[in-house]
């Protein structure tokens, strides 16, 4: 591209009277349909975006096709293998695998993408905040060592004590739970996002083009919305997908310890352990959740990678 | 430099007027060690500096890398804090206004940086990064503020089906335009240009520098131009002050400058202008400094060029020369020059 050299009489005095003619502009060409398309190319993403969907499509409306009842006990049917009655088998008290699967995919979903947005929301705040003003910046990052150093699962143990008959009552034995668990998760699982948003956000506000924006008279809070966010969606974007999965395993270590969700509750986490006893009987009882908590994470993963690139106009053009 | 020197310091003549007068600024860094962080010394990046910019003219601001020229700059815009002195801009004091006041007075005074890389966000489109300060200080309607942007990049010579293209898709000097349409877009009376073509291929230099020059005819524009480029500087400027280690060395018309430099380091500083005249570059004197600039952490007692100056003599490491007269609008801070 060369430059372009001044028009001698085409160039109209800044803040001078209206033009004569505008010449005819190019459509203007939406942000959001460049960011469609770039996100259309990335072939892993599209890949990734079919498989959660179907995931999701199959938690959500799986239920009124496959209509069994997942705590529906049938113990003279117990482990038995895939059939048209039960395509993915069933457990060691007849129950069925695939109603149970359905079931849990919907709480590990739920607790997973809502976890995650939480503890993507106070590390982004955290970082932000310690990163762009100077004088929080100690205070907030010791606030941040303070939790890396806490032993996690201690902690959730004595909150989980703590709270759990309290929510209970107040919103009911299941969404009681399900706030305490994604809230505890969220919680606990922050620190690395605050961590690298602050470093990015570091970097970010010596640029000039922030400089620039403090020339112009922008105030922080704009600032930080239009120039420092907008460049540090990478690495929250990788946290993020990174999150998902990581809700979802310590979903399944708290369910395995008997704190998350009561036992005939079922989540992925629960099924993946409850059938780690039973591995060498009946193995596909491990393989089908795990299949299915691995098929998420990777799809995420995926979804996260293609969304950073389509986000960028330095990758999107090319 | 004490109060009875500021009194003295460089005065426009009173026919023209002032838009922008600077006294005794000085910017310092704190330097913080030890476990405790405790202020162990500053950084005097900018010491005792005192200047006018007339209106309409452009005052070139040269001297070598680390002399404080962008941080005086920065200083004046108040986007470097203050250690000590005054920025008076269209006869108000804007030292230590702060908050909103401080955000109005920033659409009289606008800045062009070095690096138009760096200087534009590279998730903005060009259509968002000139219309921020229109965002920022207009209420305008959405028809309005386009056709303010598109007039904008008429004016630097971009062409309007550009608008929704990133930075990254343009050339170096096409991004120095977005960034001269940026800060045109307040009509702004003050600009400071720091080493706005210093990033910049020579061939495409000149084409930067013949926009600016052509701006401040039409707009009337006033310029305090940053550079380390000696002959750019005689091109654009009216007037050239020269810097060295935080201090303002040398003040005088440009033509003055070029033919009587009076400090020996503008001397210095010009014998090392190359000379397009064959005949004439075999006759150049060159003077050759010797020695590294100083820490300004830690600058020499008295003059703070002595270390190096091929002239220095006792006087030089006891007492600061002045920055005084000498004649009509020329300024030196020299013991020979008296």
């Amino acid at each position: 591209m060369t430059d372009q050299p001044i028009p001698a009489g085409g160039a109209t005095p800044a803040g001078g009277p209206a033009l004569v003619a505008a010449p005819a502009m190019p459509k203007h060409r939406s942000q959001w349909s460049d960011v469609w398309r770039q996100f259309a190319s990335h072939r892993g993403a599209l890949a990734g975006m079919a498989v959660f969907l179907f995931i999701i499509l199959l938690c959500t409306l799986g239920a009124f096709i496959h209509d069994v009842d997942p705590q529906k006990l049938d113990i003279r049917a117990k482990n038995q293998l895939m059939s048209w009655e039960h395509p993915l088998g069933t457990d060691n008290l007849g129950r069925d695998m695939l109603a149970q699967i359905i079931a849990g995919g919907q709480v590990s979903l739920a607790v997973g993408v809502t976890a995650m947005l939480l503890s993507l929301l106070v590390g982004t705040l955290i970082g932000v905040l310690s990163g762009y003003f100077r004088r929080l910046d100690g205070p907030l990052m010791r606030f941040t060592d303070l939790f890396l150093a806490l032993p996690l699962l201690p902690l959730l143990l004595v909150i989980i004590m703590l709270f759990r008959d309290m929510l209970r009552t107040a919103f009911g034995p299941e969404s009681g739970i399900f706030i305490l668990i994604v809230f505890v998760i969220g919680i606990t699982s922050w620190m690395q996002t605050a961590r690298i948003v602050r470093g990015d956000v570091l970097a970010l506000k010596e640029r000039e083009f922030v400089l620039a924006a403090k020339s112009i008279g922008t105030p922080s809070r704009r600032i930080i919305l239009r120039h420092i966010l907008p460049n540090v969606l990478s690495p929250i974007m990788v946290s993020a997908t990174l999150g998902v999965a990581n809700a979802i395993i310590t979903e399944s270590a708290l369910s395995f310890l008997g704190l998350g969700f009561p036992s005939d509750f079922p989540t992925w986490g629960r099924l993946l352990y409850d059938g780690a006893n039973f591995m060498t009987l009946t193995p596909d009882r491990v393989i089908w959740p795990g299949l299915a908590i691995s098929l998420t994470v990777l799809s995420v993963n995926y979804i996260g990678d293609g969304l950073r690139d389509a986000l960028d106009p330095r990758i999107r053009g090319r | 430099m004490s109060d009875a020197a500021a009194l003295d310091a460089p005065r426009a003549a009173p026919t023209a007027e002032t838009l922008l007068r600077v006294q005794n600024l000085s910017v310092h860094f704190p330097i913080h060690k030890g476990l405790l962080r405790r202020q162990v010394g500053a950084v005097q990046a900018v010491d005792e500096v005192s200047f006018d910019v007339l209106k309409g003219e452009t005052l070139g601001l040269v001297g070598e890398s680390g002399c404080g020229k962008s941080t005086t700059g920065r200083a004046i815009l108040r986007l470097t804090p203050i250690t000590q002195g005054r920025v008076i801009l269209d006869g108000e004091d804007i030292t230590h206004i702060e908050g909103e006041t401080l955000r109005q007075r920033r659409r009289k005074m606008q800045m062009i940086f070095q690096d138009p890389q760096a200087s534009l966000n590279p998730r903005m489109n060009v259509s968002g990064i000139i219309s921020e300060p229109l965002v920022e200080h207009r209420s305008l309607s959405r028809k309005q503020m386009q056709e303010r942007v598109y007039e904008l990049m008429d004016a630097v010579g971009l062409r309007r089906s550009f608008a929704n293209r990133y930075p990254h898709e343009f050339s170096g000097g096409q991004r120095q335009r977005i960034g001269i349409a940026r800060a045109l877009a307040l009509d702004p009376g003050f600009i400071v240009c720091d080493e706005p073509i210093a990033a910049l291929d020579v061939s495409i230099q000149a084409q930067v520098v013949n926009l600016l020059e052509e701006l401040q005819q039409r707009l009337g524009l006033t310029y305090l131009f940053i550079s380390h480029d000696l002959s750019m500087v005689r091109h654009m400027a009216t007037r050239v002050a020269v810097m060295y280690l935080g201090r303002m060395v040398e003040l005088a018309p440009r033509e003055k400058l070029y033919s009587v430099p009076r400090h020996p380091y503008t001397q210095a500083l010009l014998s090392a202008v190359p000379e397009p005249d064959p005949r004439r570059e075999a006759t150049r004197q060159r003077i050759i400094l010797t020695g590294d600039v100083p820490s300004p952490a830690n600058p020499p007692s008295g003059c703070r060029f002595r270390t190096r100056c091929p002239h220095a003599f006792d006087r030089c490491a006891v007492e600061t020369p002045a920055f005084r007269k000498l004649s009509d609008g020329h300024f030196a801070a020299c013991h020979l020059s008296e």
